[in-house]
């Protein structure tokens, strides 16, 4: 039932960070109800479906602009690295895939980084997008992360992580893998700081992004429904051939077994991060806006 | 009786040939046959030199991976004097995938963590084949945390397939275990030395490979998954494993190159496989050069060290 997206979207080529450019006679629909919904009015919603609650992906942008106060927020430039390392070619090369990945999103890589004000206090935030080549953890995605530690340093501020990832980069080998000691190093230091690192966990979150900063916050929240896990559902069936357990790996499977804090729906996010650092950090507060 | 990888057809023909001579030479004893052995033998050598001397990286990934390769627990066996194992993440249960303990390494107080894969069915099925769950890493945090109180440099002995996917290891947080322990790996204040024995594989190495000093055998391979894993995702058929470990850059040679490792380990002519005590004997003596090396900084001076090592790694392609 994905006809209609499939059928319009060619003739639309992606927009750059925005899809406010959208025209409004485009509809989406819910893969798990089926409901049509404008475009528009899904991103007035957050992605989230009004019929069923269904949390769909949504990009980098929309979450900025939904998790910051007011929407208002400064996009920080994370260093070049080196693109394609290993000069690697599968079926198709790496670079192609690249090219096609940033043409796609108009992204440089997977992370994005922003600065801005979450319940008046100086924020950073960075957002994992599944849609530049699944959300993958390789050095470009590394490297934002570690900005995006290093400006929350710089700033007093507190880091939140909306992670998002089928895994490490595999087309940049070992240096995807490297990524997790490095990210884990950046997370230490904000703990040996005293500044809150928050993980929110959308779907799909699995692989080396869990096995390292997706799982070190001082708080885990995550979105309703998403699939978070180390091994993805599919390895684990093939290894064991067994039937997985109803609601396995998803977010209030793991809230049960106590992997993560809370479930908290993505309308209320903006609310609940404001509350939480607000407990964490008291009266700290900044009172200068970013500039824009 | 001495076991073949596909790639070593050449050898096992000749050694082959080599055990008949025998065992028609004692029957006769005569002196031809003992010289038609030596000319033979001199064959495999040249042999062995040749393919050994020029493995791709699908071949090392079964060389890696050989059964015969000595584990860690054969390590402890030659190296550590007064071994004394430690069990249980006290939390859940004991993972046997993940070997920990106390010991003398040549002498020197050391704690240890190894993946043991097992030598036998038996014992695969008792090491669950080296695939540790969050219980292994959690043992593995909890033996780190004590050789920092007890100021003991600690040696890790990599080789596993990576972390097992099951629904109980992803039940009680497979990768929140995997993450503290790494996480664990760049706080403790002491030497520590990780030596890949055998198969690297993903973050389920990476949890006990996060040292100041990273040696790797001469034909280990360390990866971000393993080639057929891989193959299976990119070229959409786990038959193009050898393409996939190629283009991953496993072998101990690129990770050096990528600067990921700090030091490769000659193995003996032929692979660990083929002298076990002389491998183990240079793993013994490569581990304590690294660990002296290392005993005069700070507490404060091994952490930073071992923490920008990290930050600055992964930052550059094959240079
Ligand atoms: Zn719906």
């Amino acid at each position: 039932m994905n006809w209609i997206k499939n059928f319009v979207r060619p003739r639309f080529p992606s927009v750059f960070n925005d899809r406010d450019e959208t025209p409004d006679n485009l509809w989406d629909n819910c893969k798990k109800c089926g409901e049509m919904i404008f475009h528009r009015d899904l991103i007035a919603m957050q992605q989230v479906c009004p019929g069923c609650d269904h949390h769909m992906r949504i990009g980098a942008a929309e979450r900025f602009k939904a998790l910051f106060d007011g929407g208002k927020f400064e996009r920080i430039d994370v260093p070049d690295v080196p693109h394609d390392p290993l000069k690697f070619k599968d079926q198709k090369k790496y670079a192609d895939r690249l090219k096609d990945a940033r043409t796609k999103t108009g992204e440089k890589d997977a992370v994005q980084v922003g600065l801005g004000k979450i319940g008046g206090r100086n924020s950073v935030i960075a957002v994992q997008e599944f849609q530049f080549m699944g959300g993958s953890l390789g050095m470009a995605a590394g490297e934002a992360v570690v900005t995006a530690g290093q400006t929350a340093l710089a700033h007093d501020a507190p880091l939140i992580m909306v992670a998002a990832a089928g895994g490490a980069r595999m087309q940049e080998g070992i240096l995807s893998l490297m990524q997790m000691p490095r990210t884990t190093v950046i997370v230490q230091q904000l703990r040996e700081r005293g500044l809150p690192y928050i993980v929110v966990l959308t779907d799909p979150t699995t692989g080396g992004v869990t096995a390292s900063y997706g799982m070190l916050g001082d708080i885990h929240i995550a979105e309703p429904n998403a699939l978070i896990g180390f091994a993805g559902p599919r390895v684990i069936q093939d290894t064991i051939k067994e039937q997985l357990p109803e609601g396995f790996q998803r977010a209030e499977y793991l809230l049960e077994h106590g992997m993560i804090d809370m479930v908290v729906h993505r309308h209320k996010l903006h609310e609940k991060l404001a509350q939480l650092l607000d407990l964490l950090m008291g009266g700290k507060t900044h009172e200068t806006l970013p500039a824009e | 009786m001495q076991n073949y990888l596909e790639f070593e057809k050449p050898i096992a023909a000749l050694e082959g040939q080599i055990r008949e001579l025998r065992s028609v030479g004692k029957e006769t004893g005569g002196v031809d046959i003992i010289e038609e052995i030596h000319k033979l033998e001199g064959k495999v050598s040249q042999q062995i030199e040749k393919l050994y001397g020029n493995l791709d990286a699908w071949q090392k990934t079964q060389v890696a991976r050989h059964p015969m390769r000595p584990h860690c627990s054969d390590y402890i066996k030659a190296l550590v004097d007064d071994f004394v194992p430690l069990s249980g993440d006290r939390l859940f249960s004991e993972d046997h995938a993940i070997i920990a303990g106390l010991g003398r390494w040549q002498g020197q107080r050391v704690a240890i963590l190894g993946h043991e894969k097992g030598a036998d069915t038996q014992a695969r099925v008792k090491h669950n084949f080296g695939m540790a769950r969050p219980e292994g890493y959690r043992k593995a945090i909890r033996v780190m945390d004590m050789a920092e109180r007890f100021n003991l440099p600690v040696v890790t002995l990599v080789d596993t397939a990576g972390a097992y996917p099951g629904i109980g290891a992803e039940e009680r947080g497979q990768s929140e275990a995997i993450a503290r322990c790494t996480d664990k790996c760049l706080q403790i204040g002491v030497p520590f030395v990780s030596v890949i024995i055998g198969e690297g594989g993903s973050g389920g190495a990476l949890a006990l490979a996060t040292a100041s000093r990273i040696v790797m055998l001469e034909h280990s391979i360390y990866t971000v998954a393993s080639p057929e894993a891989c193959a299976s995702i990119l070229w959409r058929s786990s038959s193009e494993a050898d393409q996939a470990a190629a283009a991953l850059k496993v072998t101990a040679q690129d990770l050096s190159q990528l600067g990921v490792i700090d030091r490769i380990l000659r193995e003996p002519l032929g692979g660990a496989h083929r002298d076990r005590e002389r491998m183990m004997a240079d793993v013994g003596m490569a581990v304590s050069e690294e660990l002296a090396q290392m005993a005069s900084l700070s507490r404060r001076d091994l952490i930073d060290q071992r923490r920008q090592k990290f930050l600055d790694m992964g930052r550059t392609g094959i240079v």
